[in-house]
């Protein structure tokens, strides 16, 4: 126990000596201000317009960016120390692999939670001091849900990015690994469920594709997101076919941190079988 | 009981075979040294007392038990041929992480700094370090919490003669506690007085093992008599030429002559009778010159069992 958290400790500071840290928190800080205040001028208005849209608008950009940050921060986690040399000498001190890699998942895990606290919680606070009428305990309610989903679809990132590095024998085939990762789930799999839902042409169970979400991270981070403002027509694209989901909400959680638990499990299995 | 023992073992890595059926142990307190070519088998022998590699076959034993346990691993101390840190850290933060990971003292870190002479560089970044320094820094990092078992893989690389004549002296002291160690090399000079024994390894053979007088006796090397300032110097080649002894002509009035054992007292005795040497040297066979016989006798070996 102590070792996971020396290596969480060592891994976290080199998070703060990079800048890892500082660098997302202001990413999050100016992209969360910038939708809350911009994000609806397409539509003419400039200024802070509603909690549900600005949290959906917030929560689009999420899903591009917390699994892509995530992946960056993690590719190189076993597959770098193992060119750096220093992986071979960390084997022979009394730890496990599996103390190795959750040290590692728990000092980035903690990068990308804080990141996630200070960078969204400026534009929330940010929110409550200069907008005049809002409902508190709501935007309360909306970001905390909004943040801590974050942090875990950045978990499962961290997972996946820990399979690959497992597996990758270099440093430069791990981060096109995670490249392709972030595409699949990011882009690839929402246009293969619609390719589906076209070219089947009917045949296929229109009852059957809701579930299919299930099957991305980063779908089941949205549907959290999006669900629980009524009336809000922000539903757009595949997130429409979630209206026909019976599935509570306590599910999708479950549904995200089975992802982040299995995706570990993964990666601790890819670990195990990776040679010295 | 024996700090490592290893019956019997081979390993294989897909279809090459690395190391041939090695029978090898070292005591408490002893240690050893184990020689050979690159690619013979060192760094494998070291992986497989370390655990970091499964045996093909035989069986491994470490200070009593299986190796990879936590326990064993505690009192292990293992420095692996050109180590490296992480760059960002300074030394003393490295050493204070391995401490930590090995559940040794902090306090020790100060000390070992100032063993190994790092302490005026303890706040700087690895990534500024020397390649002695680093390797400094490897050995203090191998010596945290007092380890009873010593792996040194090609300790001596990038160190300076002083930094070498430390790093016996450390070697030394540790034995003195009790620790054992291997002593993994293909430097030879200035190793034989700091080991016990040597086992000497080629094609994942072992070719031989033993305290090196045991060696010496075995290989039934000859000295070399050395002699200068003699008067008539050209009868004696022509005398022991004839004889069978190899002399050779050194230097100005000098001469080398090779004394198989048995024969050293007697050309010594005619030396000393028929001449008037101004300096008689006479040099046993080094390890140097083991370590060359064991190897070509490896060759022929090899060379004679394949048509």
């Amino acid at each position: 126990m102590m070792q996971i958290w020396s290596i969480a400790g060592k891994e976290f500071s080199d998070g703060l000596r990079n800048r890892w840290l500082l660098a997302i928190s202001l990413l999050f800080a100016i992209l969360a201000v910038g939708i809350a205040w911009l994000g609806a001028a397409a539509s003419g208005q400039v200024g802070f317009t509603s909690i549900p849209a600005t949290i959906a608008s917030l929560a689009s950009l999420a899903t591009f960016l917390m699994p892509l940050i995530a992946l960056l921060l993690a590719y190189d986690a076993i597959v770098g120390e193992d060119e750096g040399g220093t992986l071979m000498l960390l084997l022979t001190y009394p730890l496990g692999r599996g103390q190795i890699l959750l040290g590692k998942f728990v000092g980035h895990g903690l990068i990308l939670a804080l990141a996630t606290l200070i960078g969204f919680g400026c534009a929330a606070v940010a929110i409550a001091l200069l907008v005049d009428d809002v409902d508190l305990g709501m935007l309360l309610w909306a970001f905390g849900r909004f943040m801590v989903s974050s942090t875990l679809l950045g978990w499962v990132f961290l997972a996946l990015a820990y399979v690959l590095s497992s597996k990758a024998s270099e440093k430069s085939s791990a981060a096109g690994m995670a490249l392709g990762v972030w595409f699949l789930f990011v882009l690839v799999f929402d246009l293969a469920l619609l390719a589906l839902l076209v070219l089947s042409k009917g045949t296929f169970n229109p009852d059957l594709l809701p579930w299919l979400l299930l099957l991305n991270p980063t779908d089941v981070y949205r549907l959290i997101n999006l669900s629980g403002f009524e009336g809000s027509g922000n539903a757009v694209g595949l997130m429409a076919l979630s209206r026909d989901l019976p599935v509570p909400a306590s599910l999708l959680w479950l549904c995200l941190l089975l992802w982040v638990g299995v995706s570990l499990l993964l990666a601790y299995w890819m670990f195990r079988r990776r040679l010295t | 009981m024996n700090a490592v023992e290893i019956e019997g073992v081979s390993q294989r890595y897909g279809s090459m075979t690395v190391l041939h059926d090695l029978t090898l142990s070292l005591g408490e307190g002893e240690v050893l040294g184990l020689f050979g070519h690159n690619g013979a088998g060192k760094t494998t022998v070291m992986k497989l007392i370390l655990g970091l590699l499964k045996v093909s076959a035989g069986q491994v034993h470490v200070l009593g038990c299986r190796p990879a346990q936590a326990d064993v691993r505690r009192q292990l101390g293992y420095l692996p041929e050109n180590v490296t840190f992480y760059p960002q850290l300074s030394g003393r933060e490295t050493l204070r992480y391995f401490a930590r990971l090995k559940g040794a003292a902090l306090t020790q870190v100060d000390d070992l700094l100032e063993q190994v002479g790092l302490t005026s560089a303890a706040d700087r970044r690895v990534k500024t370090y020397s390649k002695g320094m680093r390797q400094r820094l490897g050995l203090a990092q191998a010596v945290l919490g007092e380890p009873r078992l010593l792996l040194l893989d090609e300790p001596t690389v990038g160190l300076d003669p002083i930094a070498t004549r430390d790093l016996y002296l450390l070697i030394d002291r540790l034995r003195q506690q009790g620790a054992s160690i291997i002593l993994c090399s293909h430097v030879l000079a200035g190793v034989e007085a700091h080991i016990n024994r040597a086992a000497i390894l080629a094609n994942g053979c072992l070719q031989a093992i033993g305290s090196l007088s045991r060696l010496r006796e075995d290989a039934d090397l000859p000295a070399r008599i050395r002699a200068s300032g003699l008067c008539r110097r050209e009868q004696w080649l022509q005398r022991w030429n004839a004889a069978g002894h190899t002399a050779t002509a050194v230097g100005g009035n000098g001469i080398e002559v090779m004394a198989v054992n048995g024969h050293k007292v007697d050309l010594l005795r005619q030396l000393f009778h028929e001449d008037q040497p101004q300096d008689i040297e006479i040099l046993q066979p080094s390890l140097e010159d083991l370590y060359g016989y064991y190897m070509s006798r490896a060759t022929t070996d090899t060379e004679g069992t394949q048509p």
